[in-house]
């Protein structure tokens, strides 16, 4: 390059180029149509664990607990838009109370999954040697219990309730963090302005708070919308199990357990609730994959 | 031997991307010919159209990518009325291509025997056995060493160099009349540069090839080619002979060119890279594409689009300065003090 | 190869104390007196006192371990405090047919899912692509226990006992209805796999296809077809391997609750019957088990990638 092309005075106008790119997530994002529909539904399935409850009791008819013997396994209707249960409770009420716990549980056991796994994978990949290597080793630990069976095995000696679902299916959020944490902070890490900014005696908790934390963002909250999915699934499989919330809570996977029971007669007692999870669980999936589109490097272009 | 005059001849070839923000002209109408058995360079930046030219020829063109008009003559015959099932015969065995990127291009779960076998196998109906003794001399005619053994490698094994070897002999297996160049050196090291050219060059003289090389390097023009080609902004801008084209370039554009080229016949003060950067395909001046660059550009250039100018030579250029309609000094000087004083 | 072999074998060590230190500290992590909650809470005494004698509570932790440690070595899973009997024999045939679950829906997830994402990624962005990533948008979000009651109630309203069948029981009997009995567990369990590996299998194509050497195959006059199912195909299946085996692992996992909707008698029924029995040796023996046929299924697949990706280094 020649002296002048150097030289030339910036005239382009400062801009904040991590707003900037927020702004093209922001714009690839919009043009994701399933990453929209997942984000819409997530509001929605919001709003209605905050405002439906509320709006039942003004202009519903029934409560979540109300049991009515005499109307039990009706099957859907203009009255019970979802039929009843076997106490003759109406199961769309149920399920509308539901919405917030199941919420609930997939918010809260991720983060719990967040605040211990971020950490560990930050260490692990910018520390790396002896410290990332046993806490990676204890990773692939908890990794070797597949699937539901640590969260379970970790219930069956807590004691089956719903907090202690929350934290057995927070534990078995830890690995999935630590790893994708890790591959990320170790990537950074390489770049060289850390060493420049290191060179310039910043201490390594302002490097990693400063530096390296807004970069593994992306991947953390992809990730943890994605484990928003498989944490209500495995949740809904403890309580399913009995293991998890107990009646006469409205868990949906509860429910779908009780509802087992009386298949042949009435099919509904177990198809909503069931539906429901698919729902709730499918909207963070299409929204988790549509944020990770949104957010790869590799299609910038 | 039959009527064409030249092996490939490319008429108003236009090639465009249709994107979800429009369609994006790669390549608009795109001409130039070459005779049986010489060497036509391509030369322009990235993103001037070059390698979608390339690619077009043989319609290998990835998915939003279409070619709208314009014709291929292929020893006579336009290609673009081919099926797909009779260009897949013109592919590899009559116009070969090989690629910018050596490391990438062949395929890693492949021996590289195989690789060059399976156009054997395809074109000239070899058995596996047949095809690979003629790999073996496919790989000692590209000048690797102990090829008996190279041919049951994986390209992991081999250097960027050798890579690019084997892609040449995988291309000049079934002897084809073409070879298509696609930045062949860019890749790789420096000396390696020049073996390959080398190489090429060779080949070509025993093989009696045409070939197409596509570049961003006038050095690598100036050392292999009889015709070149200058491609801005999916047009071709200058088309000549070499030795006009070195001697005395007409288009302002090849002349910047050339100033940001270091040589060793003339005295420069300093290299001058062309000020400003190509136009994007979707904000594409109206007139001249090179007016918004050009040191010599009047309102004509920025108006209105030049066509192809024929000059005594029978070269071609497409510039405003050459035509009786020229609005500026009648004696523009598009060289620059130098030249001047060159004479 | 072999170095690696070994070197992959000595790696998985501390996985293997780890998981047995977990399941270990399962007993202890109890809330309260394990000797107590598993007599209950009314039990006399002198039972709690046997029941503890009976796990060696009474010896201090490092040694607990030691003994634990050292009769897995020797294939004693301790006693059912239950049935009394031990837990190796409680496990037994249980493990073949938890097995023989897995592998059926392993390998109906791998062929569908295969089939499912090759189609999707040869036609993308047509209707049937969009049409197979939605059904497994779907397959992916289903609770399996739900998906598993829904096939009972469609196919099997009235008379169903579905009582596991193995093959080669089916085969001694004759199809007939036994379909229902295998078909169903195995779609069951192996929906969600067939979605992921249709995923995976799918965008690992799609990033495949746009490679270099995919060009030169074709400017080679290779055919399109040729072209996907070999030079394509084998460098995508690469990635997909590791999933199978990540798969297999869920789908163990998944056996527990697969198991308990279609009454069949596997080590997770064994499991779940044992929770709620309060049945802490057999938990552990089971839950050590299944993580140990994980392990070593991974180390496995492992090694077949290693294999098949002959690019690896060799770091």
């Amino acid at each position: 390059m020649s002296e002048n092309t150097v030289n030339e005075p910036v005239t382009a106008k400062r801009v904040n180029p991590r707003l900037e790119n927020y702004k093209m997530i922001w714009k690839r994002l919009k043009k994701n149509k399933a990453a929209l529909i997942g984000g819409y539904l997530i509001i929605f399935f919001i709003l209605v664990a905050v405002f439906g409850p509320y709006l039942l009791s003004q202009f519903g008819q029934y409560g979540p607990y109300q049991q009515n013997l005499l109307n039990k396994l009706q099957g859907p209707s203009a009255e019970h838009w979802f039929g009843t249960d076997n106490f003759g409770r109406d199961i769309f009420t149920r399920i509308i109370h539901g919405m917030e716990l199941t919420l609930w549980i997939g918010f809260l056991s991720v983060l719990i999954g967040m605040i211990i796994g971020v950490p560990l994978g930050i260490i692990s990949g910018y520390y790396g040697g002896r410290i990332d290597n046993i806490i990676m080793r204890v990773m692939d630990v908890l990794l070797a219990f597949p699937g539901i069976l640590l969260a379970l095995a970790i219930v069956s000696v807590l004691g089956g309730s719903l907090q202690n679902v929350i934290i057995a299916v927070g534990i078995f959020s830890i690995p999935a963090f630590a790893r994708i944490v890790r591959g990320s902070t170790l990537s950074v890490r390489k770049l060289e302005y850390i060493d420049a900014v290191r060179a310039l005696g910043a201490s390594d908790f302002r490097i990693i708070f400063k530096h390296i934390l807004p970069n593994v963002m992306s991947p953390i909250i992809v990730q943890a919308t994605l484990r928003i999915a498989t944490a209500v699934l495995t949740a809904s499989g403890l309580s399913f199990l009995g293991l998890g919330a107990q009646p006469p809570m409205p868990e949906w996977g509860a429910m779908l357990s009780a509802g087992r029971t009386y298949m042949y007669e009435a099919w509904h007692v177990a198809f909503f609730p069931g539906a429901m999870i698919v729902l709730v669980v499918l909207a963070f999936n299409i929204f988790g994959d549509g944020i990770r589109d949104a957010l790869d490097p590799k299609m910038k272009q | 031997m039959s009527t064409y005059k030249n092996i490939l001849e490319v008429r108003n070839l236009q090639t465009s991307f249709f994107t979800d923000d429009g369609e994006v002209k790669a390549v608009d109408g795109v001409s130039f010919e070459l005779p049986k058995g010489k060497t036509l360079g391509v030369v322009g930046e990235s993103g001037s159209g070059k390698s979608i030219t390339a690619l077009s020829l043989l319609q290998l063109l990835s998915k939003p990518g279409k070619i709208k008009g314009g014709e291929i003559l292929f020893k006579g015959k336009n290609l673009l009325d081919y099926t797909e099932k009779q260009m897949r015969e013109i592919r590899g065995n009559d116009i070969s291509m090989i690629f910018q990127e050596p490391m990438t291009s062949l395929n890693p779960v492949y021996t590289v025997g195989y690789q060059i076998s399976e156009s054997l196998m395809i074109h000239q109906n070899l058995n596996k056995r047949e095809a690979k003794l003629k790999s073996i001399e496919m790989l000692k005619l590209v000048g690797i060493p102990s090829p008996e053994k190279r041919v049951d490698q994986y390209p992991f094994e081999l250097s960027g160099g050798m890579r690019q070897r084997v892609m040449i002999a995988m291309a000049l297996a079934c002897n084809p009349d073409m070879l298509i160049a696609d930045e062949p050196t860019t890749a790789l090291d420096v000396t390696i540069q020049a073996q390959i050219l080398d190489l090429i060059r060779e080949l070509q003289a025993k093989l009696d090839m045409s070939v197409i090389m596509i570049t961003h390097d006038l050095g690598v023009v100036a050392e292999t080619c009889d015709y070149v080609a200058v491609m801005y902004a999916g047009q071709v801008v200058e088309f000549s002979d070499v030795r006009s084209l070195f001697k005395k370039p007409k288009h302002p554009y090849t002349v910047g060119l050339l100033k940001s080229l270091p040589r060793h016949d003339i005295e420069q003060e300093k290299l001058q890279p062309i000020k400003g950067t190509v136009p994007s395909p979707k904000e594409m001046p109206v007139g001249c594409r090179f007016s918004p660059r050009c040191p010599a550009a009047t309102d004509l250039c920025r108006g209105r689009m030049p066509g192809l100018i024929t000059d005594e030579q029978k070269n071609e250029i497409r510039c405003w300065i050459y035509s009786e309609e020229w609005d500026g000094d009648p004696e523009v000087n598009i060289y620059g003090e130098e030249r001047i004083a060159e004479g | 190869m072999t170095k690696f072999i070994i070197r992959r074998l000595i790696q998985t060590i501390p996985v293997l104390l780890g998981v047995t230190i977990l399941v270990f500290s399962l007993m202890h992590l109890i809330p309260g007196d394990p000797a107590q909650i598993i007599a209950g809470e009314s039990a006399p005494e002198r039972q709690v006192e046997q029941i503890r004698e009976r796990l060696g509570l009474n010896d201090p932790l490092h040694v607990q371990y030691g003994k634990f440690l050292g009769n897995i070595v020797t294939g004693d899973l301790g006693q059912s405090v239950r049935s009394s009997r031990p837990v190796a024999d409680e496990i037994g045939t249980r493990f073949w047919v938890t097995v023989e679950l897995a592998v059926y829906s392993t390998i109906v997830s791998v062929f569908l899912g295969l089939i499912a994402g090759i189609i999707s990624a040869v036609r993308h962005y047509t209707v049937l692509d969009v049409v197979i990533m939605i059904v497994a948008l779907f397959g992916l979000s289903m609770p399996n226990f739900w998906l598993g009651l829904m096939l009972i109630q469609y196919f099997s309203i009235g008379n169903w006992m579905p009582d596991w069948m193995s093959f080669m029981q089916m085969r001694a009997s004759g199809w007939g209805d036994s379909w229902k009995q295998v078909v169903l567990p195995v779609i069951t369990l192996g929906t969600a796999g067939a979605a992921i590996i249709a995923r995976m299998t799918r965008s690992s194509m799609l990033e495949v296809i746009g490679q270099d050497y995919i060009r030169t195959a074709r400017a080679k006059g290779v055919k399109e077809r040729i072209v996907i199912y070999r030079h394509a195909l084998k460098n995508a299946l690469i990635p997909v391997v590791t999933v199978v085996g990540l798969e297999f692992g869920a789908l163990l996992g998944g056996t527990v609750l697969t198991e308990t909707i279609f009454a069949i008698n596997g080590m997770g029924r064994l499991t779940i019957d044992a929770i709620r029995t309060r049945d802490f040796p057999v938990v552990q023996g089971t839950v050590l088990v299944i993580s140990l046929l994980f392990v070593f299924v991974n180390l496995l697949v492992d090694i077949s990638y290693r294999f098949l990706n002959k690019r690896i280094e060799l770091d």
